[in-house]
């Protein structure tokens, strides 16, 4: 039986002592920086007392998981809890960004087995994710990808275009912006994944994802209402009404003040 | 601001400002020059056969006599690029989504490969107008900065949009990002510029045409 509680915890700082500067370290979940990191606490010391301590020996960390990479869920807005990802907290460490929510288990492991196989980690991103699973866009390799260059695309969940496996784009699937292996090396070795089983990708290996606008709104549609479009229209109307009844009023001023030339006048 | 955040504020609030300010200038302007007006002509119209304004909106599509030959880039140029514009705004299916989410209407697009050589052939001819302009003296000694400024805000969208359909030079969510946001750049300024032709051209061809009309210019 694995080890809880205190012993857990020796277990822990054992493990530290006597693997100090050699160590993975393996965190998942974000870090609530709120009320001195009181919203999440193991032992009586908060998540971010313990991620500073155990860092410190650690020659590399592997954020797992969205939460661990960029936030999470927990940091969607308005974040109340103050909850930052483990790059925010961490600055002098290799950080490896394994999101996905859950993140892809062959894609846990294999960033494991890089390390432990050539004993350095793997080419990362801008956004610090192993280039070999998160290199390509979900779009660019799903298998739906030439309904969606036809023009075919599934309308509801439920209608004849779902039931011909054709693109999701318009159910709001975020493949083009996201950037993960699910249509490559799929879940449940290799059962399915969200596309094949005929849901729209959410995104979840993107920072943010949550706050993205709504998951079953299309990439093209507007992210948020155009609340004062309407508006405008009326006020760009009224403006322009008024302009013309100012030119109207200019227009009979200058009338008002012509003045007639005689003859008379030429020969002056 | 990472890009995914980039991207959702030009696909919400920064769409939003966008074409408010777009329906706002468009509002004010087309209120303000349709409600000029002109003094009455009082004098005995001198109609001649085809000249109306009917005529002058559909005639002035086509080149004037012996134009065609002295500035072929413009003309031939101006045909392709705006036949262009048009297909690929109005026809290229993603954009139509975007219509249709917007409108609630929605019409066919063509394959997405037809749409990217279109694309190509507009970026090269805005290209070879844009160069016409530079090397032509007369045409340079014209320009103003907003021909400059009109032929960058046209331009751009049409690029970018290439570019993150082709996943060239940025990652394809940031330059989709720039992409929206070179069209709201465009939208923005519209209703303020040359560009604004979009809305009057007919309507001042129509104009034009009915006052040379009235005075007997035999078209």
């Amino acid at each position: 039986m694995a080890a809880a509680g205190h012993q857990a915890e020796e277990a822990l700082q054992q493990a530290i002592k006597d693997n100090f500067g050699k160590y993975l370290l393996i965190v998942d979940g974000s870090i609530p920086l709120g009320m001195d990191g009181a919203y999440s606490t193991i032992g009586g010391r908060s998540n971010l007392e313990i991620l500073k301590e155990v860092a410190k020996g650690a020659a590399a960390i592997v954020a797992m998981g969205s939460c661990a990479a960029y936030g999470g869920i927990p940091k969607a807005n308005p974040n109340p809890t103050g909850a930052v990802s483990v790059a925010d907290v961490i600055k002098d460490k290799p950080i490896v960004n394994v999101p996905g929510c859950p993140p892809i288990p062959v894609v846990m492991t294999g960033v494991l087995a890089h390390y432990l196989t050539f004993g350095s980690l793997p080419e990362l991103d801008k956004l610090g994710r192993p280039k070999a699973f998160y290199g390509e866009t979900i779009h660019d390799r799903c298998y739906r990808r030439s309904f969606y260059d036809q023009g075919k695309f599934a309308k509801t969940f439920d209608d004849e275009g779902a039931r011909n496996g054709w693109c999701l784009f318009e159910l709001g699937c975020k493949g083009p912006v996201t950037y993960n292996a699910c249509a490559t090396t799929k879940w449940n070795g290799g059962t399915s994944w969200p596309v094949e089983s005929g849901h729209g990708c959410l995104g979840c290996s993107e920072p943010d994802f949550w706050d993205a606008g709504s998951f079953y709104k299309a990439l093209s549609m507007p992210a948020t209402p155009l609340k004062t479009v309407g508006v405008a229209a009326a006020a760009g109307a009224a403006v322009g009404v008024a302009i013309s009844f100012a030119n109207r009023a200019k227009k009979s001023a200058a009338k008002a003040a012509h003045e007639t030339t005689t003859l008379p006048d030429l020969e002056k | 601001m990472n890009e995914l955040q980039f991207l959702t504020w030009v696909r919400g609030p920064g769409l939003n400002l966008a074409i408010s300010i777009f329906l706002l200038g468009v509002f004010v302007r087309l209120f303000e020059i349709y409600s000029l007006g002109r003094k009455k002509d009082l004098s005995e119209p001198r109609n001649v056969g085809g000249a109306s304004g009917i005529n002058t909106v559909f005639r002035r599509s086509l080149p004037a006599e012996g134009m065609l030959k002295k500035s072929p880039i413009s003309y031939i140029g101006g045909y392709i690029f705006h036949i262009g514009l048009a297909i690929i705004v109005f026809l290229f299916v993603p954009h139509i989504k975007f219509f249709q989410g917007l409108l609630g209407i929605s019409w066919p697009g063509l394959p997405s490969q037809l749409v990217e050589f279109v694309t190509i052939v507009t970026i090269v001819t805005m290209l070879v107008i844009l160069l016409d302009r530079i090397t032509n003296p007369v045409k340079r000694y014209l320009s103003t900065f907003q021909d400059w400024f009109t032929w960058a805000l046209t331009f751009l969208p049409v690029l970018t949009g290439w570019l993150a359909v082709r996943h060239l030079l940025l990652p394809y969510t940031t330059m989709l990002a720039v992409h929206i946001l070179m069209v709201e750049l465009l939208l923005v300024f519209l209703p303020f510029t040359k560009l604004f032709h979009a809305f009057t051209v007919f309507g001042s061809r129509w104009f034009n045409g009915t006052v040379n009309g009235h005075k007997g210019v035999a078209v």
